[in-house]
């Protein structure tokens, strides 16, 4: 039922994305774009640093007072005709989103792009009960088309090159011209809407994620840069808003200032193309909407992490900068984590969502570089929270054996400088040996893991603190 | 600060473990620099900062550790350390560790007086002349602890720049990671050599035959993978650079001695 995690088998998933050229091209493509335009964005923004203290201090109030809001929300949804129902569990929300296609008698739902949906792997729970997913968000329809997981969570087809997607729109828009030249992504992107358009107006029911919810209006938020957001929610009969918990902010002024470093964030835009607010169903003087609005609030774990040490990853807003200017995830991409959330962000909450016995690598596969912290909008401390789930290892032996006694021989020097010192020494002398004069070690046993990679720059062959104490004592001669 | 400055500073100088055990020139290279600026050195017996340990989510190692340290070099007006990554976790996480109100004051007091080599020789001495020459072009990597940990960027640069001779030509994206991580080196070494690779192009291609960086742990896997891909490319810590020291092995070469 839910989607396949692979997390446990990180280290392999990572072997295998290092190995794959297309990948490689492709992750080099989202290096180069991302950073500069975020930089630029936010060099373009002077209170672009005060604008990111704010955001944070929106959401670490409203996290403070969650219930309050999301009890003002609900109140704010049923006033403008809507629903809101509780999702304990991801069953819960698929079980809900389901009652909802069959007592309308749905075949073809219309999709947004949400990772909530892709959370609660509700795409295959659809198909087994007769209804019909159409991802719309061009990215997402391409990975449909290919079977895969989102790769990144604001650009989710970004592993692929246009070589690829080409192969996989031959395959599957049979219905088009053999020869039809498809060498542009422009080209590419007006074949799906031609494909999507028919999809549109034959949905019964439209899904989307939310951004944000506002509390003081009972509204939903989402950005989108293709308008399908749009679409999604306005044609179809009924309007379900998937959502987790965090999502909701107290008002609209708080959403805006959210808006202003989501966007800047994630791609380098000022805003996305597409900021679209919806509230309720569709009002008697409306020209168009739909006839049924639902909000699905998901909890999944994520009340557990309040007044928790990862409390704060609840401030997260979904941007992908900190995948962006993340080392490990732009040499591996995003399946490597073998779930739905990866980069820093996931290293952090998929722990929290599936387990530390399935995700345990995740907040070890990292070189607490910094980066991620340094450009979250939301100030979020990715690392020390990473930490926090090395040290609930470290704390229930989780650790693998070999690193926990090479870590605690390790120790056992280093508490006890008297035998350490005399230790060391005796250690340089040794691999100084074993270099031949040669300046480098290629091979060292028990270093494979340094040596598989890289040469072992040869000690001097004593210590600095020995070296340092005759240095002191020659000294002292001389002077005398 | 400068004004508390004592006539002639007393610097306990923390060389870390690995230039301890691997390239004892940089700490002497420290030392000098430090003289030069006109500071005592002395240098208390030592191990590790507790970094691994702390990386490993071993708390309570990493606070024994620090409390080793913080007692080592309490008779000092500045703990200087030739590493940004060690100075980050002396200087911004021994507070983390202590849960006891007393201990973390003087954590903090602690962390107040150690500093990171350049940052120490430019922010707190103000240090405007190097005594060095070197006749040549390197380029600078930025080792990642240092710059968000603590800030360092210009202090570096502008040491380099009192070195008579030397140009210093910027890499792209120097502020990307090595991929070295400590650990993460051993435990990921395939992505750990993958994220090098970048890091190693973005060395060669600005066509410097030496890349100089603030931590040896960092300069170990750069030199390491280099001499492995077979790049030309000599790796010194700026201290030997600023010590005059920048025509001695390269790390990882042999000792001409
Ligand atoms: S953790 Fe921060 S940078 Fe990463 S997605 Fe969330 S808000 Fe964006």
């Amino acid at each position: 039922m839910a989607v396949r995690i692979t997390s446990p088998a990180f280290k392999a998933n990572a072997r295998q994305a290092l190995a794959d050229a297309p990948l490689q091209t492709s992750m080099r493509n989202l290096e180069v774009n991302f950073i500069g335009r975020r930089r630029a964005a936010a060099e373009r923004l002077p209170e672009f640093e005060a604008l990111r203290d704010a955001a944070r201090d929106i959401k670490d109030h409203t996290l403070a007072h969650l219930d309050l809001y999301l009890t003002a929300f609900e109140d704010k949804v049923v006033q403008a005709g809507g629903h809101v129902h509780w999702a304990a569990t991801a069953e819960d929300a698929r079980t809900i989103v389901l009652d909802i296609c069959k007592r309308l008698g749905a075949r073809t739902v219309t999709k947004g792009k949400s990772m909530i949906s892709e959370e609660i792997a509700l795409n295959e729970h659809l198909e087994q009960n007769g209804v019909t997913p159409v991802e719309t968000d061009l990215g997402e329809y391409i990975i449909q088309l290919r079977g895969e997981m989102p790769s990144h969570i604001i650009a989710p087809a970004v592993h692929l090159t246009r070589e690829q997607v080409e192969g996989d729109f031959r395959r599957a828009h049979t219905h088009l011209p053999k020869d039809r030249n498809l060498d542009e992504a422009a080209t590419m992107l007006a074949e799906a809407r031609g494909v999507l358009r028919g999809r549109f107006l034959a949905a019964d029911v439209g899904i989307t994620g939310a951004n944000f919810l506002i509390a003081e209006t009972g509204t939903s938020v989402i950005v989108t840069n293709e308008g399908n957001g749009d679409l999604t929610q306005t044609l179809p009969k009924a309007h379900i808003v998937l959502a987790s918990i965090e999502k909701v902010v107290p008002t609209l002024e708080d959403a805006t200032t959210l808006l202003r470093v989501l966007a800047r964030s994630a791609t380098g835009q000022e805003q996305a193309v597409y900021t679209t607010f919806s509230t309720g169903p569709r009002r008697a003087a409306d020209p168009d909407g739909p006839g049924e609005y639902h909000v699905v609030l998901l909890d999944n774990g994520r009340s557990r992490m309040l007044g928790t040490p990862f409390q704060p990853m609840l401030r997260c807003i979904r941007c992908g900068a900190c995948f962006n200017h993340c080392p490990v995830y732009q040499r591996v991409g995003g399946h490597a984590y073998g779930w739905v959330y990866g980069g820093p962000m996931g290293a952090v909450l998929t722990p929290t969502l599936i387990g530390i016995h399935q995700a345990g690598h995740l907040p070890n596969a990292s070189t607490f570089c910094g980066r991620c912290e340094d450009v979250c909008p939301m100030r979020i401390p990715l690392p020390k929270m990473m930490r926090h789930w090395r040290e609930r290892q470290f704390e229930k032996s989780q650790m693998p054996l070999a690193e926990r006694y090479a870590l605690d021989a390790w120790a056992y020097f280093a508490r006890r400088g008297w035998l350490y010192r005399p230790a060391s020494r005796l250690g340089v002398a040794a691999l100084r040996l074993l270099a031949f004069g040669r300046g480098r070690l290629r091979w060292l046993p028990f270093a494979g893991g340094w040596t598989s990679q890289r040469d072992l720059p040869a000690p001097a062959g004593t210590t600095f603190q020995a070296a340092w104490k005759q240095h002191v004592k020659a000294r002292r001669r001389a002077a005398r | 600060m400068n004004s508390q400055t004592p006539a002639r500073p007393r610097v306990g100088l923390f060389v870390t473990c690995l230039v301890d055990l691997m390239r004892p020139k940089i700490g002497f290279a420290a030392a000098k620099l430090l003289e030069d600026a006109g500071c005592t050195v002395e240098v208390p017996s030592q191990t590790c900062c507790g970094q691994p340990a702390f990386n490993a989510g071993d708390r309570a190692t990493a606070r024994d550790l620090a409390r080793q340290v913080i007692e080592a070099f309490e008779p000092y007006d500045y703990v200087v350390v030739p590493s940004g990554s060690c100075a980050g976790m002396m200087k911004t996480h021994y507070v983390e560790l202590f849960d006891d109100p007393e201990e973390q004051a003087r954590a903090g007091r602690f962390s107040a007086r150690t500093f990171e080599l350049t940052s120490f020789l430019v922010d707190v001495l103000k240090v405007e002349r190097i005594n060095a020459i070197y006749e040549g072009t390197v380029t600078y990597h930025d080792g990642c602890a240092g710059l968000r940990e603590l800030g360092i960027k210009d202090q570096p640069r502008k040491l380099l720049g009192h070195v008579v001779g030397l140009t210093l030509a910027e890499m792209a994206d120097t502020e990307a990671c090595c991929g070295f991580g400590g650990a993460f080196s051993v435990k990921y070494p395939e992505i750990s050599a993958a994220i090098a690779d970048r890091k190693t192009a973005n060395i060669g291609a600005t066509g410097a035959p030496m890349v100089v960086a603030g931590d040896l742990g960092c300069l170990m896997h750069i030199a390491g993978r280099m001499q492995r891909e077979g790049r030309p490319v000599q790796a010194r810590h700026v201290a030997e650079m600023l010590a005059g020291m920048g025509h001695e092995p390269a790390i990882g070469e042999p000792d001409r001695s």
